[in-house]
């Protein structure tokens, strides 16, 4: 195994019953930086956080984490990571504080180092005025913060975040995202499993997307989105103008079919050239008499490769136990 | 956060003495942690404290009034002796409910995840559930003795009397971790416990002598294990203890049907209990 790689896993296979869970996976993610894990309920991601952190033993397969082998040096793989799962682990009957300084204990630092560690982590995320408070009093996105805070209490080179901010409001999810980042800014290398298109966009140095649990794309946000037929041009033309003028102008610079769309009274294009071709668009509607209500260009979302790659929307694939119902 | 203090965790494996060491230091945080709840959220308790004070009253002022006890004495002095039996096979569904919410919570697995002793985390939270049932005997004797009860042998055998009280618990907390590991959430829990607590104690000596029952239905409540806790508590603090007349064998040796029934439990349900711990992928 290279030495830069934090994480390698080669042909992972969990089956739960006639569910395949993971089906052959592969993952590579380099030392000190993100990969997003992108995929619908169901498509395995959280089987594949569970054979990575040990939880769970792949039924075939292996699995390297900072060079250890998640089956047979369980323990040395442990000492290294840290895990904040879609859940809020935490004990909720306890104070935020006492939550982080058991951890702190359990992974061996003497009760007034746990402290101090606590303390250093509830006023960097922001918690340091409700460490003696309940957690059961804290609202959602608090919740996660501690959760995250309980996984870095012993300062782990590598973490495994499986949907950290599923259920946030924005707001909190703009803070969860700034934890992140500055996290592997510092040197520690996340893996980040999403259901959220843009979280993955936003955070990930490189994301993989998976399906019925093996990986069925990978690259930069932008080379995913360039699988998906790149950077369209659209144009709404005013009431007043004509729909067919505006569709010739816009062949001009398109490469491909232009699509029309009468109701809403627009055209759109592939234009290779994006958002630098827009002037020259603009300047040809106007030269041709056309009025615009509206220029723009149109970015693939994630969720346009997701569609582009399986066929279903990520928001709406089905989960493999729904499928069987339906069968 | 790469500070310059580094990770107190070992880079490198480590002797077994040191594995031991902290395996057992593990075990106390985790212990602590379930004292801390305790004192946090008293409410908890409920369940082992005012649960046993309704059974005594319905049973002493309701109840009691018809109910004669077999070879004459006092129904009251009968009633708690018994009692201690059924107040300490409750506390396992404490243990059921609680594991089973580390289990929703994911809680159980973080510890997991963790670099610690797997058995730490069952160990720990069974000594803390011990002290749940020190508190749920002091509770039973305090309300005993303002309604009448009293232990009329020496302090030795009472000193008995609780040790195998504290030795069913113990055994029972095993059973109940591992009906916690089970079951999908703590509402399923709480009702599997409540499921198995009625039948184990109604069908026992705990409320009414035996004697009455249809033949088959006496030997379930003469070999049921509660029956030989209520009956090792009467005959140690010197209570009415009618069973003793009754030729089953736990009725004749109850303190030794107790430990038994304890050694048993424990040697079934805890390695199962470590089992499923180590064994059971979630969902």
């Amino acid at each position: 195994m290279s030495a830069d790689l934090a994480i390698e896993a080669t042909g992972l296979e969990k089956s739960y019953g006639k569910t395949r869970a993971l089906a052959g996976l592969d993952l590579a993610v380099q030392t000190g930086t993100i990969l997003g894990v992108l995929g619908p309920n169901g498509s395995g991601k959280t089987t594949a956080v569970r054979v990575l952190t040990t939880l769970l033993r792949p039924d075939r397969g292996t699995a390297r984490v900072a060079g250890y082998d998640v089956v047979s040096q369980a323990t040395q793989v442990r000492r290294r990571i840290g895990l904040a799962g879609q859940t809020a682990a935490l004990d909720e009957s306890l104070t935020g504080s006492a939550n982080l300084v058991m951890i702190g204990q359990l992974c061996r630092l003497p009760r007034h180092g746990a402290q101090q560690r606590a303390e250093e982590l509830l006023s960097r995320f922001d918690l340091a005025d409700a460490a003696d408070r309940g957690v059961k009093t804290y609202s959602g996105g608090m919740r996660r913060r501690l959760d995250l805070a309980a996984s870095l209490v012993s300062r782990p080179p590598i973490l495994f975040l499986d949907e950290p901010t599923t259920g946030l409001d924005p707001r909190s999810r703009l803070v969860l995202w700034d934890i992140i980042r500055t996290l592997v800014a510092d040197g520690t290398t996340v893996f980040l499993t999403t259901q959220y298109l843009e979280e993955a966009d936003q955070l990930a140095d490189r994301i993989v997307v998976i399906d019925k649990g093996s990986v069925i794309a990978q690259g930069s946000s932008d080379e995913l989105k360039a699988q998906a037929g790149g950077d369209r041009i659209e144009v709404t033309v005013a009431p007043e103008s004509d729909l067919a003028r505006a569709r010739e102008v816009l062949a001009r610079h398109a490469e491909g079919e232009v699509h029309t769309d009468p109701g809403r009274r627009v055209v759109d294009a592939p234009v290779p050239a994006g958002a630098r071709a827009i002037p020259a668009i603009a300047a040809a509607m106007s030269a041709a008499g056309v009025l615009m209500n509206d220029l723009g260009m149109l970015r693939p979302s994630l969720d346009d490769v997701f569609l582009t790659l399986t066929g279903h929307s990520a928001d709406h694939a089905p989960a493999p136990s729904e499928k069987a119902e339906l069968v | 956060m790469t500070s310059t203090l580094a990770s107190p965790l070992p880079a490198q494996a480590e002797s077994l003495p040191s594995l031991a060491w902290w395996s057992f230091r593990n075990t106390l945080v985790l212990a602590r942690r379930g004292v801390a709840r305790i004192i946090r959220e008293p409410s908890q308790l409920l369940d082992v404290t005012v649960q046993p004070l309704i059974f005594v009253l319905l049973f002493v002022y309701v109840f009691g009034s018809a109910i004669k006890v077999p070879g004459g004495g006092n129904y009251h002095e009968y009633l708690i002796g018994g009692m201690f039996g059924m107040a300490l096979v409750g506390t396992a569904q404490g243990t059921a409910v609680g594991v089973s919410t580390d289990m929703a919570t994911g809680l159980t697995d973080r510890f997991r995840s963790l670099p610690i002793a797997r058995s730490a985390v069952l160990a720990g939270r069974v000594i803390a559930d011990l002290l749940t049932e020190v508190i749920a005997l002091l509770v039973l004797v305090i309300t005993g003795l303002a309604v009448g009860w009293r232990i009329h042998n020496g302090a030795g055998d009472a000193l008995a009397a609780f040790g195998l009280c504290l030795l069913i618990a113990f055994a029972m907390t095993w059973a109940g971790a591992c009906a916690g590991m089970l079951v999908k959430n703590p509402e399923a829990a709480a009702a599997i416990g409540f499921i198995f607590f009625l039948p184990l104690v109604f069908v026992s000596n705990t409320f009414v002598p035996t004697q009455g029952m249809p033949a088959w239905l006496r030997v379930v409540a003469d070999w049921n294990p509660v029956s030989a806790v209520a009956s090792s508590c009467r005959d140690l603090f010197g209570n009415p203890n009618p069973s003793s007349t009754i030729a089953a064998w736990p009725m004749q040796h109850p303190e030794l049907a107790t430990v038994l029934w304890s050694i048993g439990l424990i040697a079934v349900f805890a390695p199962l209990a470590v089992y499923f711990y180590r064994r059971k992928a979630l969902r």
